[in-house]
C-alpha cells in the first residue's frame, strides 16, 4: 500500500514539450495562467476546510469576530477539551456517539466482509445462472434512496424490536455495504488466477480448501481497502442513523454532531472540534487506499 | 490424479474426487453456500421493506394510529401525480441536479485537465482535492452552514470587505437553493476530477506524439484526442452523480431544512416531511414507490452502459 498517486496514475503526455520554438513563448504564459488557475481552485476548494480547522482553536469571541479574523486570533484547545470531556468532569455526550459510532462501523464492516467476501469469490469464479443480472440487482440494491428505505424499514425494526438499537443500525449498514463489499471483492478475485485453485485441486486439495489456503491469502490487500472503504460509508452515514436510533446509549457521532446546532445558540467552536475529530480517521483511512479510490467511490463499478 | 506423490498429509486419509458430475456438483453447493448468506441479508433489508412500502402505499396506513390499513387502491398515486406541490418539488430536484452536476463536471474536469499538464506535484495536489470528498455530509453541511451565515459567516465577512453587502445565503428564497447547489459542487467535483484525471492519464501517448507530427492544434488535440478517450469514463462520473443528487438528503436537512418556505424542498425531503412529520405512511409509501422507480431507471442506464463499456 506504498505506492502514492504518482506510480498509480501514469504520467500524461507532456506533448507541449515538444511544440515547435516558434510557440514556445506562448507556451510560458499559458503555463502560468495554467499554474495559477489550478493554485485559485485549490484555495477555494481548501479552504473551508482550513476554515474549520482554524475555528476548532479559536476562542469563542474570535470565532464570531465581524470582520473574521484569519491570523491574529487567540489559541485555545478548549473546544477539543469540550469534545471529549463533560461539563462536570466525567465523560461527554459526545465522545460516547463517537464510542458508538466505532461499534457500530466496525461491526457492520466486519459483517458485510463476511458475507460479501465469499460471495465475491463464488460470483468470479462459478458459471451461474444468470450471473450478470444478479450482479446489477446487487448493485441496484445500493442506489436506493434512504429516506425511501427507512419509512418500511422503521416500521420493520418497531415490530422487531429493534429501533433504538446497535444491532438495528449495525444490519442496515452491513445491507448497504454488501453490495460494494461483493462489486469491490469481485474485481480482485478476478485479477488472481483461477489456475492457482485449479493446480491446487490437482494436488488434492478441494475447492474450498484451495479458495483458503490459495486464494485468500492473496486477497487480504484488496479485503482490507474495501473493508476500509465501508468502514468510511457507515462511519459517515447519516439518514438511517437519525431516524433509527433516539437515545443517547445508542446515537452515533453524526446525528450527535448535527444535534449541537439544534438549540438556540450555537457553539460554533465545539462544533468545528468535533467535526475534526469526526473527519480525521476517515481521512487517514482515505490516504492508506488512496491507489483504489476510483474503485471505492464508484461502488466498485469503475476499474482502471 | 491420484498418483500425485506429493499430496499434503491431512489430506492422505481424502480421496480427490474423481473428474465428472460430483465436483460440478460440489461447486453449486459451494457457491450457494457462499453467494445465499449476503442474498438473504439483502433480500431481508432492502427487498422485503420496498415490498412492503409497495403494500402500504396502496393504503392509507398511518404510523402513529393504531387503525388497520385500508386499501385504497392507486388514491395516493393519483393524488401525487396530480398534485401542484409535487410538481413545485420535482422542478426544486431537477434544478437542484442539473445545476449540481453540470457545475461539479466543469469544474472537476477543469481541475483534471489542468492536473494532467502538470509534471511535477501531481499526487500531492490530486490528494489535496478529494479531502471534500471524504467528508460527511453532516460535516460539509455544519461547516458550511455556518460559512455562510449572514451575520458572522466568513464568506459575508470576505465579501464585505471587498464593498459588497451582506448576502443572507441561506434564508432567501433565491439564494438558498443556489446555495444549496454551491455546497455540493464543493464536496463532489473531486469525485468527477477523480474519474477525469482516470480517464485523462489513460490517454495512450502515441496518440499525442503522432497528432504533434501532424502539426496539429492545440484544440484538435482536445476535441479529437483527448475528449473521445475522456468521455465514456467521465459519462459514468456523471450519470453517478445525477442517481446521488438526486437521492440528497442530509445537505437539504442541515442546510436548509427544506426552507425558506419551500424553495429548496426536494423530492428525498419532502418524502421525510410527509412520512415523519405528517405520518402519512401511505402517501409517503407512493411518494418513495416512485422515487425508486426514477431511481432504477436511471440505473438501469448508468449499469447498462457501464456494461458496454466494460465488453468494448
Amino acid at each position: 500500500m506504498a505506492i502514492s498517486i504518482d506510480e498509480a496514475v501514469p504520467a500524461p503526455a507532456q506533448a507541449a514539450e515538444d511544440a515547435p520554438a516558434g510557440r514556445r513563448r506562448g507556451g510560458t504564459a499559458r503555463r502560468v495562467i495554467e499554474v495559477v488557475l489550478l493554485v485559485a481552485l485549490a484555495v477555494a476548494m481548501l479552504f473551508p476546510v482550513l476554515w474549520m480547522l482554524e475555528t476548532s482553536i479559536k476562542e469563542n469571541r474570535d470565532v464570531y469576530a465581524v470582520p473574521a479574523k484569519f491570523f491574529n486570533f487567540d489559541f485555545t484547545t478548549i473546544h477539543y477539551k469540550d469534545v471529549f470531556v463533560g461539563r462536570d468532569g466525567g465523560r461527554s455526550d459526545l465522545s460516547g456517539s463517537f464510542l458508538n459510532s466505532v461499534i457500530v462501523a466496525g461491526a457492520s464492516t466486519i459483517l458485510a466482509t463476511v458475507l460479501g467476501v465469499p460471495a465475491a469469490w463464488a460470483y468470479s469464479r462459478f458459471t451461474l445462472k444468470a450471473k450478470k443480472d444478479q450482479l446489477f440487482f446487487i448493485l441496484s440494491t445500493r442506489f436506493m434512496p434512504p429516506v425511501v428505505v427507512v419509512i418500511p424499514i422503521f416500521l420493520m425494526y418497531r415490530e422487531l424490536g429493534l429501533i433504538d438499537s446497535k444491532l438495528g443500525l449495525v444490519l442496515i449498514y452491513a445491507a448497504f455495504n454488501v453490495p460494494f463489499t461483493i462489486w469491490m471483492m469481485k474485481g480482485f478475485v478476478d485479477e488472481v488466477p483461477a489456475e492457482y485453485e485449479d493446480a491446487a485441486m490437482l494436488d488434492g486439495y478441494t475447492r474450498l480448501q484451495a479458495f483458503r489456503k490459495f486464494t485468500l491469502p492473496l486477497l487480504v490487500p484488496g479485503i482490507a481497502a474495501t473493508a476500509v472503504f465501508a468502514l468510511i460509508f457507515s462511519w459517515n452515514e447519516f439518514v438511517f442513523a437519525i431516524f433509527l436510533t433516539s437515545s443517547q446509549e445508542v446515537r452515533t457521532a453524526p446525528p450527535a454532531i448535527a444535534g449541537l446546532i439544534g438549540g438556540t445558540t450555537v457553539d460554533w467552536g465545539l462544533v468545528a472540534a468535533s467535526a475534526v475529530v469526526f473527519a480525521l480517521p476517515v481521512l487517514v483511512f482515505a490516504f492508506l487506499v488512496r491507489k483504489h479510490l476510483v474503485a471505492g467511490v464508484t461502488l466498485g463499478a469503475v476499474r482502471r | 490424479m491420484t498418483t500425485t506423490t506429493d499430496r499434503p498429509v491431512q489430506e492422505a486419509s481424502q480421496t480427490p474426487p474423481a473428474p465428472g458430475g460430483s465436483p460440478r456438483l460440489s461447486d453449486r453447493g459451494l457457491a450457494v453456500a457462499f453467494i445465499s448468506p449476503a442474498l438473504l441479508l439483502l433480500l431481508g433489508m432492502s427487498v422485503f421493506p420496498l415490498l412492503w412500502a409497495l403494500y402500504l402505499s396502496f393504503t392509507d396506513y398511518s404510523a402513529t394510529r393504531d387503525v388497520p390499513a385500508n386499501f385504497i387502491g392507486l388514491r395516493n398515486y393519483t393524488d401525487i401525480l396530480t398534485s401542484d406541490q409535487v410538481r413545485i418539488r420535482a422542478l426544486t430536484t431537477l434544478i437542484y441536479v442539473v445545476g449540481a452536476v453540470t457545475l461539479q463536471t466543469v469544474l472537476g474536469f477543469a481541475i483534471a485537465y489542468l492536473i494532467s499538464r502538470r509534471t511535477k506535484g501531481r499526487g500531492a495536489l490530486t490528494t489535496l482535492f478529494l479531502v471534500p470528498m471524504m467528508l460527511s455530509p453532516v460535516v460539509v453541511g455544519l461547516f458550511w452552514k455556518f460559512m455562510l451565515d449572514a451575520q458572522f459567516g466568513v464568506i459575508n465577512s470576505m465579501l464585505g470587505s471587498l464593498g459588497f453587502g451582506q448576502v443572507e445565503w441561506l434564508t432567501r428564497q433565491r439564494t438558498a437553493l443556489f446555495s444549496l447547489i454551491v455546497v455540493d459542487t464543493w464536496q463532489w467535483t473531486p469525485f468527477i476530477m477523480l474519474i477525469a484525471l482516470a480517464g485523462l492519464t489513460a490517454v495512450p501517448n502515441y496518440l499525442y506524439e503522432a497528432a504533434s507530427i501532424d502539426r496539429a492544434s492545440e484544440w484538435f488535440r482536445f476535441r479529437h484526442i483527448t475528449l473521445p478517450m475522456v468521455w465514456p469514463l467521465l459519462l459514468i462520473a456523471v450519470m453517478f452523480r445525477a442517481i446521488e443528487a438526486f437521492r440528497l438528503f442530509d445537505l437539504v436537512y442541515i442546510l436548509t431544512s427544506g426552507g425558506p418556505g419551500v424553495s429548496t424542498e426536494t423530492l428525498s425531503f419532502h418524502v421525510y416531511k410527509v412520512a415523519f412529520l405528517g405520518f402519512n405512511t401511505g402517501t409517503a409509501s407512493a411518494y418513495g414507490i416512485l422515487m425508486v422507480l426514477v431511481v432504477i431507471v436511471l440505473a438501469q442506464f448508468y449499469l447498462r452502459y457501464l456494461n458496454k463499456l466494460k465488453e468494448g
